[in-house]
């Protein structure tokens, strides 16, 4: 329970530290909505978006299917490991 | 709901994911482009999503790490240590994606303001704790959870901190304010990501438990 305390008054510190930081908005013009447009407004691009947009794709694709696949592994590695380990305990009679 | 019956869930949840994903990128075609950016807009509708969840896994590691603090249940670490390394890999794709749509976009691969910074910081924060929980030893489990409360304490700053600095990277506000066919692929793209995360979750969960069962198997061999 002191534990959970300490670690509480950390996180109230760390809000309480920020908190000056965080006052101090700056000026600026990010982008606060998208709008839609049509493909032929983009023709005469100096620096093409194909590559990055497929790029990212990829990315995206290789990582969460990959990561599947990883996980699948290690599923698969681990129940065989406790199948086996089990077949040995019963058969010594536990 | 009992994690058997969770289990049994995460087929259904990864065909459904694994369908909508294929089904993606024809929707993701098909939507207008935006008036300013073009085309890279449409790295949007995965760029985003992973980041929610990046920053959704994060509050799941730390309400795990929290209770794992208190009560010291095996299945909070467990679910603590799943919801840390989906944050690495969201946060991976993310940290990956945004680049190359700011290099369309902005003319640069990176700067240092507050959005870009602040989620690399909670990415490291997640690839520390792994690191910790990975060669840390016996009881780098509870060095972890302190790590995993700080990184779900970072994540609103993280969302909040384009609306509060207003830089370069557009604010929490377009995804509000998306209209017609873009609010539909964007969101069906959420579902997707929805689907595939909690399937994730609770499979590495589950790789968790039955790796735990293993070493007892084992120290009951060799007793």
């Amino acid at each position: 329970m002191r534990r959970l305390h300490r670690i509480w008054i950390a996180v109230v510190a760390l809000a309480w530290l920020a908190a000056p930081v965080l006052a101090q908005v700056q000026p600026g013009s990010p982008q606060e909505s998208f709008q839609p447009a049509r493909p032929e407004d983009f023709g005469g691009e100096r620096l093409p978006a194909t590559p990055f947009v497929f790029v990212a794709y990829a990315v995206v694709w290789v990582a969460v299917f990959g990561y599947v696949f990883l996980m699948w592994r290690r599923l698969n590695r681990v129940e065989r490991e406790l199948a086996d380990v089990h077949a040995r305990l019963s058969s010594r009679g536990r | 709901m009992t994690m058997r019956t969770a289990n049994r869930l995460v087929p259904f949840l990864l065909v459904i994911g694994a369908l909508m994903f294929i089904r993606a990128p024809f929707m993701i075609d098909a939507a207008p482009y935006e008036s300013t950016m073009g085309l890279v807009q449409k790295i949007f509708y995965y760029h985003v999503p992973s980041a929610v969840f990046a920053l959704l896994s994060a509050f799941v590691c730390g309400a795990a790490s929290g209770v794992f603090l208190w009560r010291r249940t095996p299945t909070a670490d467990r679910i603590a240590l799943a919801a840390a390394e989906l944050v690495v890999v969201f946060g991976a794709v993310t940290l990956i994606t945004g680049p190359l749509w700011a290099r369309k976009a902005w003319g640069i691969w990176w700067d240092w303001e507050p959005r870009l910074t602040l989620t690399f910081v909670l990415w490291m924060s997640f690839a520390g704790l792994l690191m910790l929980r990975r060669f840390g030893g016996p009881g780098s489990e509870v060095m972890a959870a302190a790590v995993g409360l700080f990184g779900a304490v970072l994540a609103p700053f993280v969302y909040w901190s384009v609306n509060l600095w207003r830089t370069l990277h557009p604010t929490t506000n377009v995804v509000m304010t998306l209209q017609g066919d873009m609010r539909t692929v964007f969101f069906w793209c959420l579902v997707a990501f929805l689907f595939l995360y909690v399937a994730l979750l609770l499979t590495r969960v589950r790789v968790e438990a039955e790796a735990a069962a293993l070493e007892e198997a084992y120290a009951a061999l060799e007793d």
